[in-house]
């Protein structure tokens, strides 16, 4: 498998360094591995802080600017970050306001986050938490570890970032960004499988003619295998899944999300379904976001997650942001 | 008695082992969650490798309390916070006593075990590495050889469960028919401890 890369080992802090001279208005600490907007810590503003394994970029570093997350902390490939890196960046962030991480629900990211706020609140900062738990394939019970976060990361990551950014206090904001992870629901499936850099071959064996129903974002196979459907077969799948799982009861924000090795003609052509099949369903569309934002490295596929909004959460989603991957209003 | 010396014996074997290993606990993970199992615990052994040589610490509990504190800073993912507690509490029961007996090993990976289990919410039979420290632990009083057979055939016994937490929880069914991988590196650290006895760290 050819790869634009070095060796393994230098990946991720490779990427940092070509992020560092990418974008001045970041500081991007290579050796601690945290990227934390250059203006940190804002007064008067909680700081969102966000983190998780590499290999899903634009998530998290790109969504660092005003508007959104005040701090990210990537992980090696597919392994959340290290305590301390999350309490490095709560502190760069706090301007007495206090932090809201934000933590998508897989095991190491949430037993590290957990540690990172107790080393944070020794430090005196306040600390908050929104765990996002969007993916309808997995089967939500006691007995497992419950849902996936995935698509939806990027609906909390704006919306929760943008309500920061106007002032609102901690607990205001954290509460916004439950009500946005509550309200959302993603479906993802696979075309192919990933190759990360340590291993340097498919994760899973995924024959041509088949894909997988029901992954996530990190090179695990998924909950089911068919032969392969054309897009608008697809896009019945993966809408009906979410829409068994939720009936919105006003309009949504649709993410029509790349896994990394899917062009946008393709991603387009899949909106176009999705988007078909919602009107199908009588649902309306508030907002539509095409692209790849939420990846796997290379795998090929593409992800829809619908996040049902009110009025509030619609205008604070069409707030102002200014990051190296969303950018509108300023 | 086992004195830091031992525990250093210990820490280093293990490290040699999942570096000997880290291909197959990559290629277990691979199957069920997102293969770096082995190279994250490489990365975490060879930093508490450095640590413990330049802070060369001086009691048992305190080399399993820096080996624990550095891989919770160095691994990442579910691996280093559930690694570096097992080794943390068990090295803060030994407290600062230069040497321990094998009864207190024991009475002090049974709280790490509980640390473990506490930390991540899981139960025997979960298809994690519980299922290997848990039997380990409990054959710990007949013996480092006991307990290292015990650990083996808990990694083994975990390839027909169904997994109930972690990544490999999210594959439901699919889990079935593989071994975990965390119950295997767990293996590797039980065993670990008969190359330490034995005198040799296995390097």
């Amino acid at each position: 498998m050819k790869m634009l890369i070095n060796v393994p080992e230098t990946v991720v802090a490779d990427a940092l360094r070509g992020m560092a001279a990418a974008y001045p208005d970041l500081n991007v600490d290579v050796e601690n591995r945290v990227i934390v907007r250059r203006d940190a810590p804002v007064a008067g503003q909680v700081g969102l802080v966000s983190g998780g394994g590499s290999g899903h970029e634009p998530l998290h570093g790109g969504f660092v600017g005003p508007g959104m997350l005040a701090a990210a902390c990537p992980g090696e490939v597919f392994t959340s970050p290290v305590p301390d890196q999350m309490a490095r960046a709560a502190a760069a962030v706090d301007s007495g306001a206090g932090v809201l991480f934000i933590v998508k629900n897989y095991t190491g990211d949430v037993l590290n986050f957990d540690m990172a706020a107790e080393l944070a609140e020794d430090e005196g900062i306040q600390v908050g938490k929104v765990l996002v738990n969007d993916d309808v394939a997995v089967t939500d019970s006691l007995f497992t570890a419950g849902r996936r976060g995935t698509g939806a990361t990027l609906f909390v990551e704006k919306i929760a970032g943008a309500a920061a950014a106007e002032g609102q206090p901690l607990e205001r904001v954290e509460a916004i960004g439950r009500q946005v992870n509550d309200s959302s629901r993603s479906f993802g499936v696979a075309l192919s499988a990933v190759t990360t850099p340590a291993k340097g071959s498919p994760t899973f064996d995924l024959p041509p003619g088949e894909l997988e129903l029901g992954i996530g974002i990190h090179g695990e196979p998924g909950r089911e295998r068919r032969p392969m459907m054309t897009s608008g077969e697809i896009a019945d799948f993966a809408v009906n899944a979410i829409l068994d799982d939720m009936t919105p009861r006003g309009p949504v924000l649709v993410l029509v999300n790349g896994m990394g090795a899917t062009p946008l003609l393709e991603l387009f052509g899949f909106n176009a379904e999705v988007q078909r099949v919602l009107a199908e369903r009588g649902v309306a569309v508030a907002r539509t976001l095409v692209g790849n934002y939420v990846t796997s490295l290379d795998m090929a596929g593409a992800s829809v997650t619908l996040c049902q909004v009110d009025e509030e959460l619609l205008r604070l989603w069409d707030a102002p942001v200014r990051t190296p991957a969303l950018r509108w209003g300023m | 008695m086992l004195d830091a010396d031992f525990f250093r014996r210990w820490i280093t074997a293990t490290a040699a082992s999942v570096d000997r290993e880290a291909q197959r606990l990559t290629a277990l993970d691979s199957a069920i969650g997102d293969a770096d199992h082995g190279s994250n615990l490489q990365r975490g052994f060879a930093a508490v490798l450095a640590t413990l040589e330049k802070e060369a610490p001086q009691s048992p509990g305190a080399v399993l309390s820096l080996a624990g504190r550095q891989l919770i800073s160095t691994v990442g993912g579910a691996s280093g916070p559930l690694y570096g507690t097992l080794l943390r509490r068990a090295g803060k029961v030994l407290g600062d006593a230069p040497e321990v007996s094998e009864a207190q090993l024991a009475e002090a990976l049974r709280a790490g075990v509980d640390g473990v289990m506490a930390l991540g919410g899981a139960a025997p039979g979960d298809k994690t590495m519980l299922d290997a420290l848990i039997p380990a632990v409990d054959a710990l009083g007949e013996g480092f050889d006991a307990a290292r057979r015990a650990a083996e055939s808990g990694a083994v016994e975990t390839t027909p469960m169904q997994a109930r937490k972690g990544r490999a929880s999210y594959l439901g069914e699919r889990s079935i028919g593989h071994q975990d991988p965390g119950a295997t590196s767990s293996s590797l650290l039980i065993a670990a401890l008969v190359t330490a006895a034995e005198g040799g760290s296995d390097e």
